[in-house]
């Protein structure tokens, strides 16, 4: 059980991060995972009252508010529309719609947990993160950034030309997922992202660049390159076993995954 | 620590420990309606509407509910009645543990969307365990409710 | 018939929909103390020392018990009729901790807060030794699960302690072996199933307080109110004349609730205290130290002349009881008594099992009782065994399966099938699933085949011999009813069924009769709802006690009428003398106020009822899935279910009986199983982690009912209640197999079994 002994709701985020260098103290999201803990918290941060709760769209980027719930990105329809709606996808699995709107986009990726399909969903596209401290660096960065005590604040996605597909595969509906994957061609970089290994998402690293210049190749280079990709794919990234499912079968999977969101990217395939 | 915020239409004042969730907040009030089923967010038995949007009381804290508006089932009776006797006539109803917390989010899921389809429903109530019923009759009640409802808007 | 087989509304429906406080913890005294459990981090300890000074002085705290306190007399949980088949292997603490989660020390206080506080401050020295947490490994195993001399059986079943054996047996007819060398077709195989959680939407919960007598009063969420006023009088050792439970609404049982698995934590504090408490697991305590599906692994050997015939049928079960012997020496039994009698033309069958104990929690009840278990090995090596012959698995049914009047070879409870309409199922299901243009697969030409797969399954009707129904009918003064039961109705609406009955019994409308349902100072005598009893045998007790109070309403209105009573009759609403003029008759309301006044007769019956047979109810399901021939993934598009269960005495409750069990049964079959890890301790203990079916995870399910009559149910009815959940493990196995090639003989069929399947067989291709 989670026991609290003060609880601030801040005027700002400056006040929040200075609340927050004290180690008992604890910044809350969305609560979903947190009250699960065993914790006795010095102090909680509510940082709900700041009005980062929102998504606002500008011309080269969205901005999205720590606090605003999956639900809300989930049913957002200009991100869905730049995204063809993979956000809407990497979002409706989890667990229910009461879920989703207490869980909040902050609180999954300031977790950077293993089996987030957020963070595999936003590893796809070029985003950044907005720390009150360390302020603006790329999610690719911030993910393997150890824990510290700063503030997440925003989270931005820069608007580049975007073909993006995201799949994952579930025991049952709403469980974790046993694997996530994205493929998405941000400009002209192609970009995969294996989730739920079950370690965090990790970007594909292309170092045979199997998938350069995806974007002209004609239809048969494309099944060539993905169907190479997908073996590579399967051969470099790092799966483990779990309760869920043995590192083979995630292998399998990501082999399988890859291909399919790459296929759909390439126009290949509508829909599994 | 001191909330203020709507219960049931109500506007209340409530000296709260900061730990104290949701869930039992509203019990202790005597919302019985509000169930725990789970402690871990997934079987929505605790459904409760913030400010009309369907959340888990397990998983908030009451202090959450500072300056909002919360709806529970006790505050729906006359429409948990209409509703209900749609279950009722399927014998949906069971052992009557999840119906309210699947009530409510039946309220949010139609306030949210007009005429939802079969797959709609299933995917917006996924959140909402049952283990009596195998849910077949739940979602025959709600599409006989959405025609019944349909009917008397019509007429 | 007025209701029964009518779609009657339940009589408590619109309490529930709309969110009345009902349940235990909604009645629960206020001023309760909080019972909370500490609980062995040690899958096998001793505890040497316990500390528990500075527990104590935590503000709040009202008492904290350890196994000092307790009475040192051995008893089970488990809720049978006495003396029960399962051991006596429990004391409430035992310094003897048997697996991760077992009780140390119960601690009561004012709050959560100080009782959480003081669990943290109790100090155990625990002398940990190794585990058997491997149930193969257990039988003769050096380690001892009960090594104490007091462990006791009441009925001898084969168990002892030392072998770390809780029963075994032999049961044989023929000669299995010679008869099964004479087979031209013969299948060997073993299947595994896992133990399941029953996760009942509403926790194991009791409230108990002191009455003005000085007796304790046990509020709990159980199916057997009687056994477990018996067991905290056994456990408490206190006559069970100072123990009264009472029933409120219960959220859900499937027979996890038919084990006393929270009333005797509360009970002793209240006992010890004087003071009300209350116990609600959590959902983490009710998935690591409950009472979930027996674990079995079953091998089934059979074999069919070259015409199809099943000729020799021969079941081995090995059952994991876990670290107590609950309801493990009678589930056993289904595993083998219900799924041989599927095969009407066995000529000769055995059937032997061991239960072992295991360091794991204990197991129990769980809706087909491990009918379940057996009927998916039996049905899935008869589907083997079709297709080595390369016969459509539903012919080989058709022609093996029971009829009306025929033998059910194995079964002990009838003499034959009495009622029986397998054959009308089967020609339903294929008619609905469209078997003939589906089976046996279609390629849908995306990577993804379809397949079909069928299942025969039997259950029983009570426990024949055994279970005890009882009702208690009274004339109010205004003519009203009161229909006492001590049947216990847990949202499966055996209240509103009875008073069904009642009421065509009577020939009064539902609204006339109240149903009072349960209290042990009360209610008569009930065995309490569990083994599909309810209804066939609390049902006859219903109709007998109504036609006897037929019987006494008739004479108290002769009497008014001064005429004999074999001159008058009596049609619900009116004592009438037969063929006089109309105004010869007293109203129903006025015999019942003279009921009240200068009165000799009783205008009440209590009857009893207990019946020497259990009328098996029969189904057939068929399933078809689609399969994802890359990633394994299987969806359940469509469960279609014929079933026979003797007249459905309310069809709607019927059906959803139906739809619930198939949906739990797809659960098992596909995703639900309770792990562990090395140590012994439960890696799936919340909903978060142990994945319960929703509503998005399965297709359809359509049920249809192909009714016979049973002439001893009532109104011809049997039951449902666990039937339902036998079919889909072998149907939907079979269907995997129809659309993959692949056979899965461990449940649950997961994605990555399906999907390494199907790549081992590209390999071997």
């Amino acid at each position: 059980m989670l026991k609290i002994k003060s609880y601030v709701k801040v005027k700002n985020v400056a006040e929040a991060y200075e609340l927050n260098q004290k180690k008992t103290a604890l910044v809350l999201g969305g609560m979903v995972w947190l009250k699960m803990g065993n914790r006795n918290i010095s102090t909680a941060i509510d940082l709900s009252g700041l009005g980062l709760d929102t998504i606002q769209e500008f011309d080269d980027e969205f901005v999205i508010g720590c606090m605003t719930p999956l639900r809300e990105l989930e049913i957002n329809e200009s991100l869905n529309e730049y995204t063809h709606g993979a956000i809407q996808e990497s979002l409706r699995h989890i667990v229910g719609v009461q879920f989703r709107n207490c869980a909040t986009v902050g609180g999954s990726i300031w977790g950077r947990y293993g089996f987030s399909d957020v963070l595999t969903m936003f590893l796809g596209m070029d985003t950044w993160v907005e720390l009150y401290d360390a302020g603006k660096i790329p999610l690719t960065e911030f993910v393997n950034r150890k824990k510290d005590n700063d503030i997440l604040v925003n989270i931005i996605v820069k608007k580049q030309p975007l073909r993006v597909c995201y799949m994952s595969q579930r025991n049952t509906k709403t469980d974790f997922p046993v694997l996530t994957c994205v493929a998405s061609m941000i400009g002209e970089e192609a970009r995969t992202v294996i989730g739920a290994r079950p370690g965090h998402a990790v970007v594909v690293e292309d170092k045979d660049h199997i998938l350069k210049n995806f974007k002209n190749m004609t239809k048969k280079q494309r099944e060539e390159a993905i169907r190479k990709f997908a073996e590579y794919a399967a051969a470099n990234v790092k799966t483990s076993g779990n309760m869920r499912a043995s590192a083979e079968y995630r292998t399998l999977l990501v082999e399988v995954l890859t291909k399919r969101t790459w296929e759909t990217i390439g126009g290949m395939k509508d829909e599994y | 620590m001191n909330i203020s915020f709507w219960l049931n239409g109500a506007y209340r004042q409530e000296e709260i420990e900061p730990g104290m969730l949701l869930l039992d907040f509203l019990r202790e009030k005597g919302c019985f309606s509000v169930k725990r089923g789970c402690e871990t967010a997934n079987c929505g038995l605790c459904t409760v509407l913030l400010d009309e949007r369907p959340v888990l009381s397990c998983s908030m804290l009451a202090a959450r509910i500072d300056g909002k508006k919360v709806v529970t089932l006790e505050g729906m009776q006359r429409e948990a009645q209409e509703f209900g006797s749609f279950l009722a006539n399927e014998g949906a109803e069971q052992c009557g543990f999840c119906n309210p917390g699947f009530i409510m989010n039946v309220f949010a899921m139609l306030n949210e969307l007009k005429e939802p389809t079969e797959e709609q429903i299933k995917e917006y109530l996924a959140g909402n365990l049952c283990r009596c019923s195998g849910f077949v009759s739940q979602t025959a009640s709600i599409l006989k409710f959405l025609k019944y409802k349909k009917a008397q808007e019509e007429a | 018939m007025k209701y029964v087989n009518q779609p009657v509304r339940k009589t408590d429906a619109m309490a529930l929909v709309m969110g009345k406080p009902v349940y235990t913890d909604d009645l629960a005294p206020k001023d309760c103390l909080i019972v909370k459990i500490l609980r062995s981090p040690h899958a096998n300890a001793w505890v040497e020392d316990i500390k528990t000074g500075n527990a104590e002085k935590v503000a709040g705290i009202a008492c904290i018990l350890t196994y000092k306190d307790v009475p040192q007399k051995r008893f089970t949980l488990a809720g049978q009729t006495a003396p029960e088949m399962s051991p006596d292997d429990r004391l409430i603490i035992d310094r003897h901790v048997r697996f991760v989660g077992d009780v140390v020390a119960i601690v009561a206080g004012e709050t959560e807060d100080a009782v959480d506080k003081a669990l943290k401050r109790i100090r155990v020295q625990y002398r940990v030794e190794a585990p058997v947490l491997d149930m193969h490994k257990a039988k003769d195993n050096p380690i001892l699960v009960h090594p104490e001399e007091d462990w006791k059986l009441k009925i001898p079943l084969g168990g002892n302690n030392k072998r770390n054996l809780c029963a075994e047996a032999l049961e044989e007819h023929g000669d299995v072996d010679k008869v099964l060398s004479e087979c031209k077709y013969t299948v060997e195989q073993t299947y595994h199933t896992k133990a399941n959680q029953q996760t009942m939407m509403e926790t194991f919960r009791t409230a108990c307080y002191m009455d003005h007598f000085g007796r304790l009063v046990v509020l709990s969420s159980t199916q057997i109110p009687f056994h477990v006023r018996r067991i905290v009088g056994r456990a408490l050792d206190i006559p069970a004349s100072k123990v009264r439970v009472i029933k409120p609404r219960i959220g859900g049982g499937f027979g996890a609730k038919q084990t006393s698995v929270s009333e005797i934590y509360p009970a002793i504090v209240t006992w010890k205290t004087g003071r009300p408490s209350k116990m609600i697991f959590s959902r983490y305590e009710s998935m690591i130290c409950s009472s979930p599906r027996h674990e079995m692994e079953i091998t089934v050997r059979a074999g069919a002349d070259e015409n199809g015939i099943i000729k020799a049928i021969d079941v081995y079960t090995l059952s994991n009881t876990g670290a107590y012997g609950e309801h493990s020496s009678t589930t056993v039994g289904l595993s083998g008594h219900k799924s041989i009698g599927l095969y009407r033309h066995t000529e000769a069958y055995r059937f032997a099992f061991d239960v072992v104990y295991t360091n794991v929690q204990a197991a129990g009840a769980y809706r087909g009782y491990g009918a379940t278990q057996g009927i998916f090995a039996v049905e899935s090596a008869v589907n083997e065994l079709a297709h080595k012959m390369g016969m459509d698995p539903v012919r080989i049914k058709e022609l093996n399966m029971p009829i009306e009047g025929g033998p059910l070879p194995g079964y002990p409870d009838v003499p034959y099938a009495q009622s029986c309409t397998m054959d009308k199922c089967m020609a339903r299901a294929k008619e609905m699933m469209d078997w003939d243009s589906k089976y046996p697969f279609r390629d849908m030409g995306n990577g993804k085949v379809r397949g079909v797969g069928v299942a025969m399954a039997m259950q029983g009707s009570s426990i024949a011999g055994v279970d005890v129904g009882g009702a208690d009918i009274k004339l109010n003064e205004d003519g009203s009813y009161t229909l006492a039961l001590g049947c216990t109705d847990m949202g499966t609406g055996c209240d509103t069924i009875m008073a069904q009955i009642a009421a065509d019994c009577l020939e009064t409308p539902m609204e006339n009769i109240v149903v009072f349902s349960v209290d042990t100072d009360i209610s008569p005598y009930d065995s309490g709802s569990y083994a599909s009893s309810t209804t066939y045998t609390t049902g006859v007790a219903v109709m007998k006690a109504c036609q006897e109070l037929r019987k006494k309403i008739c004479e108290l209105g002769a009497q008014m009428l001064e005429v004999d009573q074999e001159k008058v009759d009596f049609d619900g609403s009116y004592v009438f003398c037969d063929g006089e003029d109309e105004e010869k008759r007293v109203s129903l309301e006025q015999v019942a106020l003279k009921g009240t006044f200068f009165n000799n007769i009783e205008l009440q019956v209590v009857k009893q009822h207990s019946s020497p047979l259990s009328p098996p109810p029969f189904m057939v399901g068929m399933a078809e899935v689609e399969v994802d021939t890359e990633t394994g993934t299987v969806e359940v598009l469509d469960y279609v279910a014929a079933v026979d269960c003797g007249t459905p005495i309310n069809p709607n409750l019927a059906r959803v009986q139906t739809e619930g069990g198939i949906a739990q049964g797809i659960g098992m079959a596909l995703f639900e199983d309770v792990q562990y890890t090395e140590k012994g301790k439960v890696r799936n203990n919340s909903f978060m982690q142990y994945k319960i079916p929703t509503r998005e995870d399965f297709g359809n399910i359509r049920v249809a009912f192909e009714s016979s009559y049973e002439e001893s149910g009532p109104f011809g009815a049997k039951s449902i209640g666990e039937l339902v959940i036998d079919t889909p493990c072998p149907a939907i196995a079979e269907a995997i197999y129809n659309a993959t090639g692949v056979r899965v003989r461990e449940l649950p069929i997961t994605p990555e079994k399906v999907a390494m399947g199907i790549l081992k067989k590209k390999l071997e291709k």
